[in-house]
């Protein structure tokens, strides 16, 4: 905890802070790729003590708010079948699908458990033979090692009741789709840093250099954050676009070769879809056909799934960071996370989420007063 | 805190002893429950009260005004570190009483015991109970037992309902909170939450986080000999602390505003708060309260809860101000604001 707080130390803050303040001379608008990087900001009230004319947009990283709403749909379809055990990551459980959630799909019946790693499923599906156990693998680069490690392990001991509903989503292809956007404004990118240590970053550069747009590599607490910021705005400042480290006491250039190793073994890449934004091509995985057994969505009949999304929602333009939840008519009235219309109220990594648990649905000047005596 | 206990050589077990489980009939009202009544219930709550085995018990109150609370706990596992579901039923009663400023007298405890529980669980439970109540001085004397079939329950459930008195002069309640108190918590927290969540979850840390369930009453005590300026009171149980501020702001339309640098929180519980993507401000306690003072008597208070050996780690943490009625918010620690609403249903650990 010692090494965490030195990265939320007041005082380094204020110094960055003068020190970004100092360097910057016009706006600049930057996108910190990951759900993590917005949860961040937004709890810290990074954003509030920035130069004005830094803007941060909030980008599509966080993994539950871009799974597909078909995908949420066949996860409650399975998870309510007889016999299934369906086991997930506990924010899974409140993302509303077309007509109800998995909280929903428990309290009618179905057997659905938090787990923490899909090696606890795997743990589950030893335990019960007779049932059918399905872990829902979504996420980023950040959690497929894991996923894959569960697959492989499952197909070593031939264990032929477990299997996972996959919806992988892969960050650089959808930099590239942001980039690519009419609508966009990004002049920077804070890469997530997780997903980079998974990674490296030896993917970024041919992104730098076709869009001529810097990339550094961010971690995830307020000075880590703050570090990216500075690092981006004097690479804007003098001209640069290149690929930088601000986590370098995570990140490596080449990654984790050993879990890259695993993913290879057990994913091809495929097209995906992300909710609220569509079809990135190739910006997914899903089991190759060595594994493929393992696969929920082969392995049961999930027909006639219609999907619905709300009229009103916008969380596809704010996954694009072509909006600030603030801007959407439904943000904080009939879109809140006791009812949220979309997926980006549901995740606390969700930008509309983030939004609203710290309170920006009042205006930041005005929360900006409320300062304490102690 | 006694841990486990022999049960062959505590009470009189024999016919209990037939029963290694506990069956339907222990709740039925014939033998089995007057067995389990004479050889568990009586030897660990005894008192005159309850050994009149009336229908109710009849008590000699003395005259003023009577705090009445009730609270049914539910907690799976039924014992973590540092506690189990016996104290947390002696000392949650007890400490709603003592938010309202009340000296509680007495309990009553009510069981709906689980088919297939073993007796010797049941048996520590109760021993719990008992060694819980008399370190806060009160006495259990009506109770209830009901069983259900296998399935139906999770073990063990417990509700107690208390009464207590409140002595002249204290004003206290969740609506008198006013502009310009003086916000202060009595220890770390989110100790008890994180503790039952690391035995529930499988995780393991370098020191085994312990809860802190404790009754409060004598804390009051404290509180209230060097001052009578105390505006209101919670234990900030479910929901954490957010939740109790956040109902003493909307009771009182008084906004309540935090220095997140000043929140005292164990090493080891954000630890774990991290790892789950929690915030402690949101995870229960049950051995802390929450003291909102007129500003003048702060200093006094916070000493007076030092000293005490629940208060030792006691805190001002914020004031409350007229703005932003019913809304608390928190400066963090590197300067920005945050609001800090009410929990929406549990806090869901997040994915990475």
């Amino acid at each position: 905890m010692k090494y965490l707080n030195e990265f939320r130390d007041g005082e380094t803050a204020q110094k960055l802070f003068r020190e970004i303040d100092r360097i910057t001379t016009r706006p600049w608008a930057m996108m910190e790729v990951c759900g993590g990087q917005t949860h961040s900001i937004i709890r810290n009230g990074v954003d509030q003590l920035l130069p004005k004319g830094i803007e941060l947009i909030h980008g599509p990283g966080c993994p539950v708010c871009v799974t597909p709403l078909e995908m949420i749909d066949k996860a409650l379809a399975i998870a309510a079948k007889p016999g299934v055990i369906f086991c997930s990551f506990g924010d899974m459980l409140r993302v509303p699908g077309s007509h109800k959630d998995l909280f929903r799909v428990r309290s009618e019946g179905g057997d659905v458990r938090i787990v923490y790693s899909p090696l606890d499923a795997l743990k589950i599906a030893r335990e019960n033979p007779d049932r059918q156990v399905v872990f829902f693998g979504i996420g980023f680069e950040t959690t497929a090692p894991a996923n894959a490690m569960a697959v492989s392990l499952a197909a070593k001991e031939k264990l032929e009741n477990f299997s996972v509903l996959i919806s992988h989503v892969l960050v650089p292809p959808a930099m590239e789709a942001i980039m690519t956007s009419p609508l966009n404004r990004v002049k920077a990118f804070l890469a997530a840093g997780h997903v980079c240590s998974v990674m490296g970053y030896w993917e970024y550069p041919p992104l730098a250099e076709r869009f001529r747009v810097p990339i550094v590599i961010t971690g995830f607490e307020p000075l880590d954050v703050l570090e990216g910021i500075r690092r981006a705005v004097i690479q804007l400042e003098t001209g640069k676009h290149e690929v930088e480290n601000a986590y370098g006491r995570v990140v490596s250039f080449e990654g984790n070769k050993v879990a890259q190793q695993m993913l290879k073994q057990v994913f091809e890449v495929t097209d995906r879809g992300w909710r609220g934004i569509g079809v990135i091509p190739k910006s997914g995985w899903q089991l190759n056909e060595e594994y493929r057994y393992y696969d929920a969505e082969y392995r049961f009949e999930v027909t006639g799934i219609e999907t619905k999304e709300s009229p009103l929602c916008r969380s596809g333009e704010v996954l694009q960071g072509a909006i600030k939840p603030t801007e959407c008519s439904a943000f904080g009235t009939v879109c809140t996370p006791r009812s949220p219309l979309g997926a980006t109220m549901v995740s606390s990594e969700g930008a509309c989420a983030a939004y609203y648990n710290y309170g920006r649905f009042v205006k930041v000047e005005e929360i900006a007063t409320a300062c304490p005596v102690t | 805190m006694s841990s486990d206990i022999d049960f062959s050589s505590w009470t009189c077990p024999l016919p209990l002893r037939d029963y290694p489980n506990i069956v339907l009939g222990h709740g039925g009202g014939g033998k089995l429950s007057a067995e389990l009544v004479e050889n568990l219930f009586l030897p660990a709550f005894r008192n005159p009260a309850i050994e009149c085995l009336g229908d109710s018990a009849i008590l000699r109150i003395p005259a003023g005004r009577l705090a009445f609370s009730t609270d049914s706990f539910v907690v799976r596992p039924l014992f973590f570190p540092g506690g189990s579901i016996g104290e947390l039923a002696i000392n949650g009663t007890v400490n709603d009483l003592a938010m309202s400023g009340a000296r509680p007298l007495y309990l009553s405890a009510g069981f709906i015991v689980e088919e297939g529980l073993p007796m010797a669980m049941l048996a520590k439970i109760v021993e719990r109970m008992r060694v819980a109540a008399e370190k806060a001085g009160i006495q259990v004397v009506t109770g209830d037992t009901k069983v259900v079939e296998k399935g139906h329950g999770d073990g063990c459930f417990i509700n107690t309902a208390g009464i207590g008195m409140i002595p002249d002069g204290r004003e206290v309640g969740p609506a008198r909170a006013k502009p310009g108190d003086a916000i202060i918590i009595s220890g770390t927290i989110g100790d008890h939450g994180m503790a039952v969540m690391s035995v529930r979850e499988g995780m393991e840390f370098d020191t085994v986080i312990q809860s802190d369930s404790a009754a409060l009453h004598g804390l009051v005590e404290a509180i209230f000999a060097v001052s009578n300026e105390v505006h209101a009171l919670r234990d900030p149980t479910r929901g954490g602390l957010a939740s109790s501020l956040n109902e003493i702001a909307a009771q009182s339309h008084v906004g309540m505003a935090l220095n997140e640098d000043v929140l005292p929180v164990k090493p080891d519980v954000q630890s774990a708060c991290e790892l789950l993507g929690l915030d402690p401000i949101y995870v229960a306690n049950e051995g802390k309260l929450v003291a909102i003072v007129s500003s003048s008597a702060a200093d006094a208070v916070l000493e007076a809860m030092r000293r005490h050996s629940l208060g030792g780690d006691a805190a001002i943490i914020g004031k409350v101000v007229a703005e932003r009625a019913g809304m608390l918010t928190a400066r963090t620690k590197i300067g920005g604001t945050r609001v800090i609403p009410m929990q929406i249903g549990e806090q869901l650990p997040r994915i990475c």
